[in-house]
């Protein structure tokens, strides 16, 4: 019994005439949805499997569905005669189109076996001359396969041996997803032995030397594995030493490498091909010259072996020289060998006479991080998940290593200039020394290419999925997108800046109470029947929604020395202009240096969730424009009715009853009107403004979501007490859900708070992030994380003024919350999500992306009075 | 405290008093006794007519409309906000009272509307000594608003505006305002006139328009509306600024029956100057030999329809960040009613100018009509690297107001822009600094043009660049 090995990852045709035994091998040996058969597809588009005329159109779709599996790396096999040389050009084409191997397996039976089977076939047979042809052309098809492209070719020669034969499926030569590291990867060496010397103990390797003083190999006490991205000759002054280290670590296990571009050409130099000695060749092929032939066939096996890129670490790391695009990786074809080696070039050359690259990094929006090397820069850095570790070693810069999964930098500078380069180094992010503030810089210094810190109208608009940390998947419809795309980009803040918008809140479950619309009771209620035993209230300020960000960092968020950061409101628009930004955020500043916050947090930036006082600061104009205004017209109609009612009364008309109700109505306005003017303060300037912080989101390092409430009050405390006048204090009670006392001391502090005209409270878990306790709902565990409990009098101002009146009451009280709870829970999830990735120091495009989505969200149409 | 957006029951009050011999005859006129408390159940709440006052020489009737709020919510029939909003719940507008009233008037008093009264046929038929007032009437426009009505009709008006609030007297005045009318006139042309103008002067229905508000207009406007010499406004308001409705008015006889809102007023030949920049936009991209275009930033499509029209243009896109936008832009282009073929030469796609988006790259050209001045200047530079940097096309084209040229309009307050959602405008001499840096920052070579009969010391209202990558 014959076993066939494939790739893990290929295309499979299937040769064989009629009658071969296709489909019974391919029912065998592959899964049913592995296949793809022309007969089936035949009968999708034509209801006969056997109608020819169907051909064209069931090959067309039958390569559709195969390119759609081969997209999404999914082994496909075609059941098809495919005896024509033409019919596997396709086939073979295809495969390279999508990167795969193109594999044959050839079922060569006899033709009588092929005639045999025809004519027992009850559901179609072929005239016997069909089949006959089709031997033939297998026949004058057999010697040239290898030629056509496959890759594997396997040929079963009989009835017996197709019916034994199995299939085993083997790695594809990148795949090294098992091996999860720890790695240290490093740049381009170019033949600069010391400085890797260097390097490798810097980064606790162990050097093994020979007698003569040679480095033989390296090795590491907790076993990493160094990976070389390739580059490891030319230019530099001593090439082979670096090979007979690379190599003697590689033999131990202790490093693995990928081939860059002069190792291909080391190699077809060594093979005795012409090739230009430029760029450092020469300099190599001298040193090895000295070294004895068995060493030059070592090193010219060793760099043939070497596999374009590795997949590591279940797919979160790939290395190749010049990088990979999300597409390529973990493919096979002479496009992504070529990709691996020279990077996406254009074809054209610069001034310098070097090849234009088109900058792959900036468009990459791939999961797994793609370290490289190929293009000399001034510095290591992350490019939308991407970074070059080639700094030049040998042209006078630094050798560089990225220890992985720790993602620290560790560098080395060079002994000397080993060799000039033909063009100066420039950084990975060019525009940042700009003068100009275009995003991520771009323009300066690469125009026609985006940066990072460009955003792609397809990062956003179209339906999206995110994966959250805390509530799986959320979906943003497309219709959701559109509608915050307008808001994004006329009035928010520019993206860099807005690393977080916060989510919206639902409000408590209706009251049973008669003469109440929202009370407490029911949030302590609905915390306790999660298992959430601790809360805490806190007072809801009259003001306005305020994300701060205060950086001493602007390069962080890409900007230019001095910025300081934003204010800017649930939606993103900034609250004042940029000088008055400026001055707010300086006085903030001040109370978080005297606070010593910058040291307990060791952080250069910080985030804050806040209020910002007063309303009517942000709000007058909603305040007239709205509030007032009906209040106005409600008094003035009201006022003359009851003119014109008490003299029809008089006339001894029957309108006590009218006269009545429009009275109360009378007294409803009054209280409306009492109600708005409470938030109202006279017409301040941005001095006069005040901020209550309740929560810090994020600093350096940590998102602060799971640190209890308590915690964030006592920073805010220290706040308060620095800046007494700028900082607001935040009211606030803890409560114990299952106590009957301790709540009911909750709804008589929530009474205190709203009879003076406050607006109510926030009932949050005491713990921070709270997830339901008891069994799993699938990963849709999140617990509310505030529920609001307005006023009776604040609710005036939503509802209306005669929103009391028990007529009212009771239609008000039949309201649906449940899109608004879970509108919540979404928004603050993808909110959780924006802060853990801009932590995480992923690229931009992966923040703005989780931020838009509450934006999106927030288009949902939710009765706005909840 | 968040946005919140509220309903609220209004109560409003028209009062309708006649001064003459046996003054209570106008319970017939009106077809209500004057000696009952009548209500009517409406839809939108409660109307009640009742007499505070009837003795031989005078006589007032009163029409209370008391709107049920929460009805009003949950009415899916009525849709509250202004005319751009979809959804009845999301409304800035609190109270959409006035066209309710209106409503509440044309069912209450249908039949003295029609000015028939078989009791007083005579009495009906000649106009009376009348004082009419309507408590608290929602205004959108400049006082003296509804003055400017009422007034070519023969009416004695007194409008007096309602502060918003008394405790804060720096707020001014509110848009609701109290108006009394005296005249003699025909009761029922009275009652038609009110009915039709309310809603005019709020610039808001409670309902969608349909085709059967022409009908309505015309009956209410008979023998009145013709010679009105704010005809065309009153018709636009009235049919909410639907353009193929107005056009179905028969005694409409403007021949310009194009949307020319209040703000377009604001700036005298505006409407002319609009048209300049079309042409020009369209002379540079012909002199450019621009076959495949993008206009960026196309709101409702004017240039869309101009390029349309225009068989050079094999490939047009226009992109907007407004789906609103969109939608006007595709009904204006009529293309759900193209062909598979024509409907090929033109794309409509939601973009926005500061991201880069792939769909728009390597066009012969990209037009900028009137697009950076409402970007935020810290916001410009990503405008710039998606168009010039990434999207790259052979040429790109650019409108903006010269800020200089401002101060030739005498309603434009000094230092303030053209229109409110701009966030700059350029002089001519900002507008060069830009234009250079454009083009050597991103390799083009750039023209300078001006748009509109040019001042000689302040140079022409709107400029105009046209860049060609080098």
């Amino acid at each position: 019994m014959s076993e066939l090995a494939i790739p893990e990852l290929c295309l499979v045709v299937l040769i064989g005439p009629s009658g071969s035994g296709k489909s019974t091998f391919a029912a065998n040996n592959f899964g049913t949805f592995e296949t793809l058969s022309s007969d089936f597809f035949r009968g999708m588009v034509s209801n006969d499997m056997n109608d020819q005329g169907a051909t064209k159109a069931a090959f067309e779709s039958l390569n559709f569905v195969a390119g759609k599996r081969l997209d999404a790396g999914l082994l496909t096999v075609i059941d098809a005669t495919s005896v024509q040389a033409d019919a596997r050009r396709q086939l073979v084409a295809l495969a390279k189109a999508h990167d795969v191997l193109p594999v044959a397996i050839v079922l060569d039976v006899p033709l009588s076996v092929s005639l045999e089977r025809n004519d027992s076939r009850t559901d179609r047979t072929l005239d016997h001359h069909i089949i006959k042809r089709q031997h033939e052309q297998l026949r004058r098809s057999l010697k040239g396969l290898g030629r056509e492209g496959f890759r594997k070719i396997h040929t079963l020669e009989s009835v017996e041996a197709t019916e034994k034969a199995s299939i085993r499926r083997e790695p594809l030569l990148n795949d090294f997803r098992f091996d999860e590291g720890p790695f240290d990867v490093i740049g381009d060496v170019h033949g600069c032995l010391s400085e890797l010397c260097t390097l490798l103990e810097k980064l606790g390797y162990r050097l093994t030397r020979d007698g003569q003083g040679r480095v033989l190999g390296a090795e590491h006490p907790q076993r990493r594995k160094a990976i070389f991205v390739g580059d490891l000759v030319d230019r530099g002054p001593d090439s082979p030493s670096v090979l007979r280290l690379v190599m003697g670590m590689v033999a131990q296990g202790n490093a693995r490498a990928v081939p860059g571009n002069h190792e291909d050409k080391l190699v077809k130099a060594l093979d005795g091909k012409k090739v230009q000695t430029s760029h450092g060749l020469a300099q190599t092929l001298a040193q090895l010259a000295t070294e004895p032939e068995e060493f030059r066939l070592e090193v010219k096996n060793f760099c043939r072996g070497l596999v374009s890129h590795l997949v590591l670490d279940q797919g979160r790391l790939v290395v190749a020289h010049a990088g990979m695009i999300e597409a390529y990786q973990g493919r096979a074809s002479a496009r992504v060998r070529a990709f691996a080696l020279y990077g996406d070039t254009t074809g054209e050359t610069d001034e310098y006479g070097l090849p234009v690259r088109y900058a792959w990094a900036n468009d990459y929006r791939g999961e797994a991080a793609v370290l490289y090397g190929h293009t000399p820069t001034l510095e290591a850095e992350w490019v939308n998940g991407t970074m070059c570790l080639d700094t030049g070693c040998v042209f006078g810069g630094k050798l560089t290593a990225l220890r992985y999964p720790e993602r620290e930098v560790v560098q080395v500078p060079a002994e000397k200039m080993w060799f000039p380069p033909a063009k100066p180094l420039t950084p990975a992010h060019a525009a940042k020394q700009s003068g100009s503030v275009p995003p991520g810089g771009g323009a300066a210094q690469d125009p026609g290419e985006r940066t990072d810190g460009m955003l792609k109208m397809s990062d956003i608009l179209g339906k999206q999925t995110i994966q959250t940390s805390i509530h799986g998947r959320v979906s943003i419809r497309q219709e959701q997108a559109a509608g915050a795309l307008e808001v994004m980009s006329r009035w928010a803040t520019d993206p860099r800046w807005m690393p977080y918008l916060p989510p919206t809140m639902s409000p408590v479950a209706t009251s049973k109470l008669p003469d109440h619309l929202e009370h407490p009771a029911e949030a302590f209620e609905s915390y306790n029947k999660v298992g959430v035993e601790a809360v805490i209230c806190e007072e809801k300020h009259m003001g306005s929604r305020a994300v701060v960000l205060l950086t001493r960092n602007p390069v962080k968020f890409d900007a230019l020395p001095g910025w300081r950061g934003t204010v800017y409101t649930r939606t993103g628009r900034p609250f004042f202009e940029q000088k008055t930004t400026d001055e707010f955020l300086s006085r903030i500043d001040a109370a978080v240096e005297e606070a010593g916050l910058w040291e307990e947090l060791a952080t250069d930036w910080i985030l804050l969730d806040a209020e910002l006082l007063p309303w009517s600061f942000k709000a007058d104009d909603m305040i007239r424009g709205q509030y007032a205004a009906v209040g106005a017209s409600a008094t003035s109609g009201l006022d003359d009715a009851v003119v014109a009612l008490e003299q029809a009364l008089d006339s001894g008309a029957d309108v006590a009853a009218l006269l009545r109700r429009i009275r109360s109505r009378q007294e409803n306005a009054a209280a409306y009107i009492a109600a708005y003017q409470n938030y109202t303060a006279p017409t301040i300037g941005p001095e006069g403004v005040q901020l209550a912080p309740f929560q810090v989101l994020a600093s350096e390092g940590a998102v602060h979501s799971g640190r209890d409430h308590t915690w964030h009050l006592d920073l805010v405390d220290k706040l308060v007490k620095a800046d007494p006048v700028l900082i607001r204090p935040t009211r606030h009670i803890v409560i114990s859900t299952g106590s009957k006392d301790s709540t009911s001391a909750g709804v008589k502090w929530w009474q205190e708070l709203t009879a003076d005209g406050g607006e109510g409270m926030v009932v949050k878990p005491l713990k921070n992030l709270a997830l339901r306790s008891g069994k799993s709902r699938g990963g849709k565990d999140l617990v509310q994380p505030g529920i609001k409990v307005r006023g009776r009098e604040y609710l005036r101002m939503v509802y209306g003024p005669d929103y009391t009146d028990p007529h009212n009451l009771m239609r008000l009280k039949d309201r649906n919350l449940a899109l608004k709870r879970s509108l919540a829970l979404r928004e603050y999830a993808l909110g959780i999500e924006a802060l853990d990735r801009l932590v995480a120091g992923e690229p931009l495009w992966r923040v703005h992306q989780a931020v838009f989505g509450v934006l999106a969200l927030e288009s949902d149409r939710v009765d706005p009075r909840l | 405290m968040s946005r919140t957006t509220q309903l609220l029951g209004g109560n409003l009050l028209v009062t309708i008093t006649y001064t003459g011999p046996n003054a209570s005859d106008l319970g017939y006129l009106l077809h209500k006794n004057p000696g009952k408390v009548q209500p009517f159940e409406l839809n939108v709440g409660v109307a009640t007519v009742f007499y505070p006052e009837v003795t031989a020489e005078r006589c007032t009737a009163a029409l209370l409309l008391e709107v049920d709020a929460i009805d009003l919510v949950r009415n899916k029939h009525i849709r509250m906000g202004t005319r751009d909003s979809l959804d009845h719940y999301i409304n800035d507008r609190p109270y959409v009272s006035s066209s309710l009233m209106s409503v509440a008037l044309g069912k209450v008093f249908s039949t003295a509307m029609s000015g028939r009264c078989n009791e007083r046929p005579e009495l009906a038929a000649s106009p009376l000594e009348l004082v009419i007032q309507l408590s608290s009437v929602p205004v959108m426009g400049a006082p003296g608003f509804a003055t400017s009505l009422f007034e070519p009709l023969g009416w004695n008006v007194n409008e007096v505006p309602i502060p918003y609030d008394s405790k804060f007297p720096t707020w001014g005045d509110s848009s609701y305002v109290k108006i009394t009318l005296t005249g003699t006139m025909l009761l029922n042309d009275a009652l038609r006139q009110i009915y039709l103008l309310l809603p005019v002067m709020e610039d808001a229905k409670h309902y969608w328009v349909s085709d059967a508000e022409v009908g309505k207009l015309m009956r209410a406007g008979a023998g009145w509306l013709e010679t009105h010499p704010q005809r065309a406004m009153i018709i636009q308001r009235y049919l909410a600024h639907q353009r193929n409705m107005t056009e179905k008015v028969a005694f409409h006889d403007e021949e310009d029956g194009s949307d020319t809102g209040d703000a377009a007023q604001l700036v005298p030949a505006r409407k002319a100057l609009r048209s300049l920049r079309l042409e020009a936009v369209l002379t540079a991209l012909h002199e450019l030999g621009t076959r495949r275009v993008v206009d960026m930033g196309c709101g409702e499509g004017a240039l869309l329809q101009k390029l349309f029209s225009d068989p050079t243009f094999s490939s047009i896109v226009g992109t907007d960040v407004s789906p609103h936008m969109l939608n006007r832009a595709e009904e204006r282009l009529r293309l759900r009613e193209l062909s598979d073929r024509q409907r090929e030469r033109v794309r409509l796609l939601q973009s926005s100018a500061t991201y880069l988006d792939d769909r728009l790259r390597d066009y012969d050209a990209v037009v900028l009509m009137e697009v950076v001045e409402h970007i935020e200047p810290e916001r410009l530079a990503a405008l710039e690297s998606s168009v010039f940097g990434y999207a790259k096309p052979k040429a790109v084209v650019v409108t903006t107001p010269n800020a200089e040229f401002n101060s030739l309009y005498p309603q434009l307050p000094s230092g303030s822009f053209r229109h409110p959602d701009h966030r700059f405008e350029w002089s001519r001499a900002e507008f060069d600094q830009w234009i250079v840096s454009i083009a050597s920052t991103y390799g083009y070579r750039a023209e300078r043009r001006s748009i509109g009969d040019a001042d000689e010391l302040l140079g022409a209202p709107t400029q105009m660049a046209i860049f060609k990558r080098a």
